[in-house]
C-alpha cells in the first residue's frame, strides 16, 4: 500500500510550499519525532502519536499508540476506521490532516493551522502596548456615563414632575426629583421632603406665595403694601443689581421665601436676618413721614427704650396708654399691694408666712419660709408668663374672708361682690343678733390688723369693737382697717345707702403686645435680678426692666454680647399674639389643626 | 504632550543659539527647557493662587444668611465662573487635537488647564458652601473632585514614570521586545521537539498563553501569577539543577531559553506596567469629565426648574 503524504508549510509571505513523500508500506507513524512518515512539529503532538494501517477492505485504521487522542472529522477518538475515498480530516495539535484517495493511493495532506506560540506579537503591537482590550475605550465610557447620568438626574425627575401622581398614598413613594433637592428641609416642613411639587409648582418658575398660603392660610400681611414699599430704604447699586438680575430669572421681590429660607438642613427654620428689618425700620421716619413708630435698629446699640402699655388710671376699662420706661410710669391697677412688705423677711408678714409656711408651702425651703414671688404668682401652662393673681387662690391663704365659723366650716365673705358682703353682713346679724366677741371665736385673739398674737389667717374685719348693728359693720369692713379696704380702693356711697363701690381691677399680663417675651428662656435669672420688687411700697409700681437690663445680656445679632439677638428673637413679621417665628397651629398647642391642611399641597391642583 | 515630557526627561538638554531663535517659547532664557509646569514663569500657577486667595477672602468678607450655599448671589457667581473654568479646561481635548503656532501654544493651554484646574478645587468647595448631600449638586462635585485628583495623578506619573520607563526599555523599542519574544518561542518550539510528551506539554503551556493576559490588575499591578513560562522554567531548573550542563542535552536548551524568556517577560511586562500607569489617569479623567458635564448640566437645569 502506497501513502502519499503532502507536507505543507507557507514561507513568511504565506506562499504554500508542498513537500510531497510516498511511502510504500502498510504501516506509517504520525509524530513528533523526526524519524515518523508524518513528521509534526508540533509539541502538542506525541513522539510516536499514532499509526496508520491500510487493510484489506481499502479502509483504513488510525489508532493512537501512547494512548493519547486526536481528534477525526470534529470528535475525539483514539481509534478510528476510515474509508479514504470518502474523505476525513484529523487534527493533531496544531496540525490538519486531509486523507482523500487519488488515483489509488491513500493521500494524507499534513498542514499546520495557528501560531505556534500565543505571545501577543499575534496582537496588534499597537493594541498590546496600549489599555486597549483591558478597559472599555475612553469614548464609549465618556459617552455612557454621559448618558447615565442625564438619564438618571435630569431626563428621570423631568419625568417625575410630568407624571405627578395626585394619589395621597403616593406622597411618600418615592420621586426621582429628590435627586434635586439641595438640603434637608426644615423640621416643619419635613413632610414635604419627597414632594417638590408641594411648593415647586410650575417648572422654571421660582416658588410663589401662593404655595405657601396654601398651608398657612392665617398669614397677613406685615403691613399696608404701599405703605411697606415707601419705608423700605433705597437699594444701593449692589442691590439694585441683584434685584434686577432677579426680576430677570422670574425671581421677583418680596417672596415668602426671601426670608423664609428652605432646604438649609434639617432642623428648625433659620431666623431672618437682622438687616431684613432694619433696612426698613433703621431710618424709617425720614421716609415713612408721620409714622409713630420710632426707629430701631440694632438690639445693642440702636434700639428705642421700651414703650410697654401702661393703665394711667385705674377703671372699667382702665385708661391704657403706650409710655417709654424712660418716663418712669406707673401702672394703676386699682390694687393696694406693697411689694416690699409682702417680701420682707423680718416683718408680720414673713412670721405670719412661717406659721402658714408648712401648710401652703411658703418660702424656698422649711427653714426659710419668707414670702417668694412663687407664693403668689403662677406661671401660665406654658410658662412664658403669669396668671393674674386672684384672690382665691393668691391671697386668700393669709386674708380670709371668713365672717363665722359653724362646726368646721368657715363660712366666708364673697370676694368680688360688694352687695352680697353687705347682703352676707346684714343676713348674720339678723340670724346671730347682736355680735359678741365671745361668741365669735373666728375674730378671738385678733384685734387689730397687724397684730398676730395668734397663728390664724386675717379675718373679715380686724376692729377691736364689737359692732352691736350691723350698719357699723358693714362701714366697718369697707373702711380704713376694713378687709376691703386694705386692698381695694373703696367708693363710699351717700349715707343711707349700701351700695358700697369697689374699684375695679386690672392685672395686665403682659405689658409689651408688640415683642416677645419668654420668661421659661430666663429660667436662669432670679425674679429680682430684672425686677425689683423687693423695694417697691406701692403697688402702682411698674416693675419692669428698662432695655438696659436686657443689654447686659442680650445684644445686636452681630454683637458679641452673651446672647447676640436678631430683631426676630423678639419680634414677629407677621405681627400676632404670639412667639415670633412659630406658626400660629404650634403656638397655641390646645388649637386643633385642620387635618386637611398638610394635603392642601397636594390636592391644590385637583 | 509627548514631545513635552520627552524633554522634561532630559532637563539639561541645551539649546543650539540658531534653534534658540525658533525655539523661543520652549526654553527658557538660561536656556533649561521649560515644561508646561514652570510656563512662563510659573504665570498660571501665581494667576490660580491669587484667584483662589481673593475668592477665600471674599467668602469670609461676604455676609451670607443663614449661611453660605450655592443659591446666593455670589454663590451663583462662584457657580458660574467655575463652570466657564470647566467648559473651558474641556476645550482642551479640541485644541490639542488642532495643529496651531498661533498665540495660545500648546503649552500654554496646558499650563493653564493644570492651574485653572487646581484652581476649581477652591471654586468649587467655596461654591457648595461645605454643603453636600446625596443629590445631583454633590455629585456633580464629587465628580469634580474626582477629575482634579485624576488630574494631579497623572501630572505626577508624567512627571516621573517616564525616567523609570526609560531605564527599563535599556534602548530596546517596543517592536524589539516583541521580536526576541517571538524569536525565543521559535527556539522553545524547535528545541522542544525531542522532549518526551509531559515536558513538550510544559513548553506548550508557555507558548500557548498570552504572557501578557490578565487583565487591568495585572497589568498595573505588574503581577501575573499564572504565568506558565515561570512555572514551566521551575520545573525545567529542578530536573536540570542537579545534572551537570551538557551542551547536547535538548532540556538543558529548554530550560536555558525559558530563562530568557522568563527574562524579557519581566522586562516587557514592567515596560506594560509603566505605560499602564501613564495612561490609566485618562481612562478616568476623560470619561469622568463627560460625566461631570452631564451632572453639571443635570445640576444647572435642576438649579432652574426648581428656582
Amino acid at each position: 500500500m502506497t501513502f502519499l503524504v503532502r507536507q505543507i508549510s507557507r514561507t513568511a509571505e504565506g506562499r504554500e510550499i508542498i513537500r510531497p513523500q510516498s511511502h510504500d508500506a502498510s504501516e506509517i507513524i504520525i509524530g513528533r519525532d523526526a524519524a515518523c512518515e508524518i513528521h509534526l512539529a508540533d509539541l502538542a503532538v506525541e513522539l510516536r502519536h499514532a499509526s496508520i494501517k491500510a487493510l484489506d477492505s481499502g479502509h483504513i485504521e488510525i489508532a493512537s499508540l501512547g494512548g493519547l487522542g486526536f481528534e477525526a472529522d470534529g470528535r475525539i477518538v483514539t481509534q478510528i476506521k476510515i474509508n479514504p475515498a470518502g474523505g476525513a480530516e484529523l487534527r493533531f495539535g496544531s496540525h490538519i490532516l486531509k486523507i482523500a484517495r487519488e488515483d489509488g493511493i491513500v493521500t494524507i495532506t499534513a498542514e499546520r493551522k495557528g501560531e505556534l506560540s500565543d505571545n501577543g506579537s499575534a496582537q496588534d503591537e499597537a493594541s498590546l502596548f496600549t489599555m486597549r482590550g483591558l478597559l472599555p475605550g475612553r469614548r464609549i465610557s465618556a459617552w455612557a456615563f454621559l448618558i447615565l447620568v442625564l438619564a438618571a438626574f435630569l431626563a428621570w425627575p423631568i419625568h417625575s414632575f410630568y407624571n405627578y401622581k395626585k394619589n395621597e398614598r403616593e406622597s411618600a413613594a418615592f420621586r426621582a426629583d429628590t435627586f434635586w433637592s439641595s438640603g434637608k428641609l426644615s423640621t416643619a416642613h419635613a413632610s414635604l421632603e419627597n414632594n417638590c411639587k408641594a411648593c415647586h409648582t410650575e417648572a422654571f418658575v421660582a416658588v410663589k406665595d401662593s404655595s405657601c398660603a396654601s398651608c398657612h392660610t392665617d398669614v397677613h400681611n406685615h403691613a399696608d403694601p404701599k405703605r411697606l414699599k415707601i419705608a423700605k430704604a433705597p437699594l444701593e447699586w449692589d442691590g439694585k443689581l441683584l434685584r434686577d438680575i432677579g426680576i430677570q430669572f422670574n425671581r421677583p421681590e418680596g417672596r415668602c421665601v426671601e426670608c423664609h429660607t428652605e432646604h438649609e438642613g434639617a432642623g428648625p427654620m433659620q431666623a431672618t436676618k437682622q438687616e431684613f428689618c432694619t433696612s426698613c425700620h433703621a431710618t424709617m421716619d425720614t421716609r415713612l413721614i408721620g409714622t409713630k413708630l420710632p426707629n430701631a435698629g440694632d438690639f445693642g446699640t440702636a434700639h428705642p427704650q421700651f414703650t410697654p402699655l401702661v393703665a394711667t388710671a385705674a377703671g372699667l376699662p382702665p385708661v391704657m396708654k403706650r409710655v417709654s420706661l424712660d418716663k418712669k410710669p406707673t401702672d394703676d391697677s386699682g390694687l393696694k399691694f406693697p411689694h416690699a412688705m409682702h417680701l420682707s423677711r423680718t416683718n408680720g408678714v414673713a412670721r405670719m408666712a412661717q406659721r402658714l409656711g408648712g401648710k401652703y408651702d411658703f418660702g424656698s425651703s422649711a427653714s426659710d419660709s419668707a414670702l417668694q414671688c412663687k407664693d403668689c404668682h403662677t406661671k401660665t401652662a406654658d410658662g412664658v408668663r403669669f396668671m393674674p393673681v386672684t384672690m382665691e387662690s393668691n391671697c386668700a391663704m393669709c386674708h380670709s374672708l371668713g365672717l363665722e365659723k359653724i362646726g368646721d366650716t368657715v363660712r366666708t365673705l364673697r370676694h368680688g361682690d360688694p352687695r352680697m358682703v353687705v347682703a352676707d353682713i346684714r343676713a348674720f346679724y339678723r340670724a346671730g343678733g347682736p355680735f359678741r366677741a365671745k361668741t365669735q371665736p373666728m375674730i378671738e385673739g385678733r384685734r387689730r390688723p397687724g397684730e398676730f398674737a395668734v397663728s390664724r389667717p386675717y379675718f373679715a374685719y380686724f376692729g377691736s369693737v364689737n359692732y352691736g348693728r350691723a350698719d357699723s359693720a358693714v362701714r366697718a369692713v369697707f373702711s380704713k382697717g376694713g378687709a376691703c379696704y386694705d386692698c381695694h380702693t373703696i367708693f363710699t356711697p351717700p349715707a343711707g345707702s349700701d351700695n358700697w363701690g369697689v374699684q375695679a381691677v386690672h392685672q395686665s399680663m403682659r405689658y409689651m403686645a408688640k415683642g416677645w417675651f419668654d420668661h421659661n428662656a430666663h429660667k436662669t435669672e432670679t425674679c429680682s435680678s430684672c425686677h425689683k420688687a423687693g423695694q417697691s411700697n406701692l403697688a402702682t409700681d411698674l416693675l419692669l426692666p428698662g432695655i438696659a437690663t436686657c443689654r447686659n445680656c442680650h445684644g445686636g445679632e452681630a454683637s458679641r454680647s452673651d446672647v447676640p439677638s436678631s430683631c426676630a428673637m423678639c419680634h414677629s413679621y407677621h405681627i400676632g399674639d404670639g412667639a415670633p417665628w412659630v406658626p400660629s397651629h404650634r403656638e397655641y398647642p390646645g388649637r386643633k389643626k385642620d387635618p386637611k391642611q398638610d394635603k392642601i399641597a397636594i390636592r391644590r391642583e385637583e | 504632550m509627548a514631545t513635552q515630557i520627552k524633554a522634561k526627561a532630559q532637563p539639561n538638554a541645551k539649546a543650539q543659539p540658531k534653534a534658540k531663535a525658533q525655539q523661543t517659547s520652549r526654553i527658557a532664557s538660561d536656556g533649561r527647557h521649560e515644561g508646561y509646569l514652570r510656563y512662563a514663569s510659573f504665570r498660571w500657577l501665581k494667576i490660580t493662587v491669587i484667584l483662589s486667595l481673593l475668592l477665600i477672602a471674599s467668602y469670609f468678607l461676604v455676609d451670607i444668611r443663614p449661611r453660605h450655599n450655592g443659591g446666593s448671589w455670589y454663590g451663583y457667581t462662584l457657580g458660574s465662573i467655575g463652570v466657564l473654568i470647566i467648559l473651558w479646561l474641556t476645550m482642551l481635548g479640541i485644541r490639542k487635537r488642532t495643529m496651531s503656532n498661533r498665540h495660545w501654544s500648546l503649552k500654554a493651554w496646558t499650563s493653564a488647564h493644570v492651574y485653572l484646574g487646581l484652581s476649581l478645587i477652591v471654586i468649587g468647595t467655596l461654591h457648595t458652601g461645605f454643603q453636600l448631600g446625596w443629590n445631583v449638586h454633590s455629585l456633580a462635585y464629587v465628580l469634580m473632585m474626582l477629575v482634579i485628583l485624576s488630574g494631579i495623578w497623572g501630572i505626577s506619573v508624567y512627571a516621573t514614570l517616564p525616567r523609570v520607563m526609560s531605564a527599563n526599555r535599556d534602548q530596546t523599542t517596543e517592536t524589539q521586545m516583541l521580536a526576541s519574544l517571538n524569536s525565543i518561542d521559535r527556539q522553545l518550539h524547535d528545541a522542544a521537539q525531542p522532549l518526551g510528551q509531559y515536558y513538550a506539554e510544559l513548553v506548550q503551556t508557555s507558548l500557548r498563553q498570552n504572557p501578557f493576559g490578565g487583565g487591568i490588575f495585572s497589568r498595573l499591578s505588574n503581577q501575573y501569577p499564572r504565568c506558565k513560562t515561570r512555572k514551566a522554567h521551575a520545573v525545567f531548573m529542578e530536573i536540570t539543577g542537579g545534572s551537570p550542563q551538557v551542551g547536547e542535552d535538548p532540556v538543558e536548551k529548554v530550560n536555558s531559553l525559558l530563562g530568557r524568556k522568563k527574562a524579557i517577560l519581566a522586562r516587557t511586562r514592567k515596560h506594560l506596567q509603566l505605560k499602564a500607569l501613564l495612561e490609566i489617569w485618562l481612562y478616568v479623567h476623560v470619561p469622568l469629565t463627560f460625566a461631570l458635564i452631564a451632572a453639571l448640566s443635570a445640576h444647572i437645569v435642576s438649579v432652574f426648574f426648581y428656582w
